[in-house]
């Protein structure tokens, strides 16, 4: 294991002491405790706050909860399998932020709309997107793969960051679409549900610039937005403590809202928290930041070796915390989910790697004449008179066995131009 | 027909524009009460109020990327950044984001902000207020890059920006800005197509192409020409991303010469792109090479000698007389 600062870690279980001592005299302790309700060894405890968010979770809810994460923690697998079989060009696995994804993910609402970075496979799932188009970007057929249109949830943000401010813009037209709405309504006429804006980033990301520019915009306007922040540990490389020097959760008092850490591998706590965030939001309490405590167990992507700069004890002392298991063991021990569930769950999750399989095969490259197309949403001469050229260009192929059609010959990509 | 000028078309034009459509709305720093600091916003809050004309924190990265968040939310957000070289913070969000949007979504998603930006010098300003950085933004693809040089203009290109689907930067001449001329509020007339080039001056022996605030310089080297008997069409270009190759060169096969002007520096500027587009396209009628003129590759000077560094009257005849001498 190399010198490097320490991690950020607070809760006590299961880490190095000199490491804590360490991390604790830099970084201070959180301003509040993080919020956990069911801890790594399977017992559910109790928040003054949040508990009440989390009686709302009823047994089939848990259960559901456990199978979407089991079915993205299966995705994972698949996904990086077909990047390692040259199906994919990359992956960015997700495995250990399942609760973080889920539990949030589920507490959104279908009005709400989602800005996500790039790791947010298990989002993407609680929105109902096709998970085999989320591999369209990394297949390299889309640098999208759905239409944010249909599930509120939007395309990933590769730049990171650039989503947040995209995420307070959205919550500021809400909140003028609300006063619309009120000006415009007959007096008897039911309201629409009222909407909130959730975006996600990570501990990486919140050193950009545009995480501050959001919150301040966010605070200024109080504009219905919750900031989800993913504390993985871990910018591909760089620790945490190189992005900041106090709990992240504690910066929102300096924009002037709250910030929570929460046990990001607790699917029950982040449920509730964001819930909480999201009513409050809805409902004009204006931003939250939620800090969701966890670790990114495997890699950054597919092309990434952790090997060279954290070690696996730290890596082990993570898995010990298992979103997963911690709620297999909850679930047996209150007799809410038998063999039966865990079986049809594993099941299932073969069943989704084997579709997703099959799909990715099926992802068709796109026509290059689709990009000419989508460039500008309004008639451009130059991209007319390029795609002319390309037409006329591309013709003179026509008659060669190797052209394979016009648009997919290598001289497409050559970087040719009038 | 009203006389008024650029900075009061453009605020007519904004006016016009929030009150056809409950969904346009301003953001920009000092905008609101202020007026902005040129006061092409002036009295708009009080007309339209905080909702529609929004004083934004002093952040030009938030400015542009909550302006892509209310368009992806169903609303026209006009942008004014307050001078030229301020934009860089928000470049990011501009070329990465905004410019990127409408193709990486497939076509699904459309993000019609407008970004207002004053630019170009001549004003005796202090560092970063005079610059012209249209190239950096024309390079960039998925976005629109339009340019008014005089009132009417004005007033019609900021309302067809608003309409257009595409994001759509407008660099406003703020040397220009007092600038007096004829409006016609009732129709756009020849300027109903904001992205086509306009023939100001019609000749034979010559064109000079130029933009934004160079355009009354162009016509003025023109008129100068004149008096030693040469007959030289002048064109503005308006219109920098799309650049109208047509009428460029139609006017090129009159006259087979052609100067291009800008404030901007001419390496790797839009003089360049428009030399080289019609080295192709009018080959057989250029009687001598594309001659730019334009800024030094420097950093904007300092005002005092700026004088030495924008094209102007002379250095427009100088380039004429070698075009001319070939």
């Amino acid at each position: 294991m190399g010198t490097h600062l320490p991690s950020t870690e607070f809760d006590g279980t299961a880490v190095d002491d000199q490491r804590e001592a360490e991390a604790e005299a830099v970084l201070g302790a959180p301003a509040e405790p993080m919020v956990q309700l069911l801890g790594p060894d399977g017992v559910m405890g109790q928040d003054p706050v949040f508990s009440e968010y989390a009686s709302r979770i009823d047994a089939g809810k848990l259960r559901g909860f456990y199978a979407d994460m089991a079915a993205i923690r299966r995705f994972d697998v698949e996904a990086t399998a077909l990047q390692r079989q040259g199906q994919l060009a990359l992956w960015v696995p997700l495995t250990g932020q399942e609760a973080a994804q889920i539990g949030s993910g589920r507490a959104s609402q279908p009005q709400d709309y989602i800005f996500p970075t790039y790791r947010e496979h298990g989002v993407a799932l609680t929105r109902n997107v096709d998970l085999a188009e989320l591999l369209r970007q990394f297949r390299g057929v889309s640098n999208g793969g759905w239409n944010p249109k249909d599930t509120n949830f939007h395309l990933y943000t590769l730049v990171l960051a650039a989503q947040t401010p995209h995420a307070v813009g959205y919550a500021m037209g809400l909140q003028r679409d609300q006063k619309l709405a009120a000006a415009n309504a007959a007096p008897d006429q039911p309201q629409e549900p009222k909407a909130a804006v959730m975006v996600y980033f990570g501990d990486g990301a919140s050193s950009e610039g545009d995480v501050h520019e959001s919150m301040v915009f966010a605070s200024s306007y109080k504009a219905p937005v919750v900031f989800f922040c993913q504390n993985n540990h871990w910018a591909i490389s760089v620790p945490s403590t190189v992005q900041t020097r106090v709990p992240l959760a504690d910066r929102a008092k300096g924009y002037g809202f709250p910030g929570i850490r929460v046990d990001g591998n607790d699917v029950v706590a982040v449920h509730a928290v964001t819930e909480w965030a999201l009513e409050r939001a809805r409902q004009g309490g204006g931003p939250v930041l939620i800090e969701a405590f966890t670790y990114r167990v495997g890699a950054h992507t597919t092309a990434d070796d952790p090997t060279k700069y954290r070690g696996s004890d730290e890596e082990d002392q993570w898995r010990a915390k298992d979103p997963l298991e911690r709620l297999e063991k909850y679930l047996r021990s209150q007799d809410l989910a038998d063999d039966a569930f865990f079986a049809k769950v594993k099941a299932d999750g073969d069943e989704l790697a084997a579709y997703v399989r099959r799909t990715a095969h099926d992802l068709e490259s796109p026509d290059i004449r689709t990009a000419f197309a989508n460039t500008y949403a309004e008639a451009h001469p130059l991209v007319a008179e390029e795609l002319a050229w390309f037409e006329e260009y591309s013709a003179g192929f026509a008659d060669q066995p190797t052209a394979g059609g016009a648009g997919n010959h290598q001289a497409a990509t050559d970087g040719a131009a009038n | 027909m009203t006389t008024m000028t650029i900075a009061k078309a453009i605020n007519e034009g904004l006016r016009a524009t929030l009150g056809n459509n409950p969904r346009t709305l301003l953001m920009g720093e000092d905008i609101g009460p202020l007026g902005g600091v040129y006061r092409v916003t002036d009295g708009l809050i009080a007309e339209f109020g905080p909702d529609r004309v929004v004083d934004t924190p002093l952040a030009e990265s938030g400015i542009v990327g909550t302006a892509i968040g209310l368009a992806l939310s169903g609303y026209l957000p006009v942008c004014e950044i307050q001078f030229d070289g301020f934009v860089f913070p928000g470049f990011n969000q501009i070329t990465t984001q905004l410019a990127k949007m409408h193709s990486r979504s497939n076509g699904n998603l459309t993000v019609p902000v407008v970004i207002r930006i004053p630019y170009g010098g001549g004003i005796g300003s202090i560092e970063h207020h005079s610059e012209s950085p249209e190239a950096l933004f024309a390079h960039t693809a998925g976005l629109r890059i339009i340019t008014p040089s005089n009132p009417h203009d004005a007033y019609w290109m900021i309302q067809q920006a608003v309409d257009c689907q595409d994001p759509v930067i407008v660099f406003e001449p703020k040397r220009r800005y007092w600038l007096k001329g004829e409006v016609d509020t009732e129709s756009p007339g020849a300027s109903a197509d904001p992205f086509k080039a306009h023939v100001l001056r019609e000749g034979t022996d010559a064109t000079i192409v130029a933009y934004g605030p160079l355009v009354p310089v162009a016509l003025a080297a023109a008129n100068a020409a004149a008096e030693d008997g040469r007959n030289v069409e002048v064109i503005d270009l308006r219109s920098i991303s799309p650049i109208d190759f047509d009428t460029v060169t139609a006017s090129v096969q009159k006259t087979g010469r052609l100067i291009v002007a800008h404030e901007a520096p001419t390496f790797g500027g839009i003089g360049g792109e428009i030399a080289a587009r019609i080295s192709e396209r009018a080959f057989h009628s250029l009687e001598a090479p594309v001659i730019r003129v334009g800024g030094f590759h420097m950093p904007y000077p300092v005002a005092k000698v700026e004088e030495d560094y924008l094209p102007d009257i002379d250095r427009i005849l100088e380039a004429l007389d070698r075009a001319l001498s070939y």
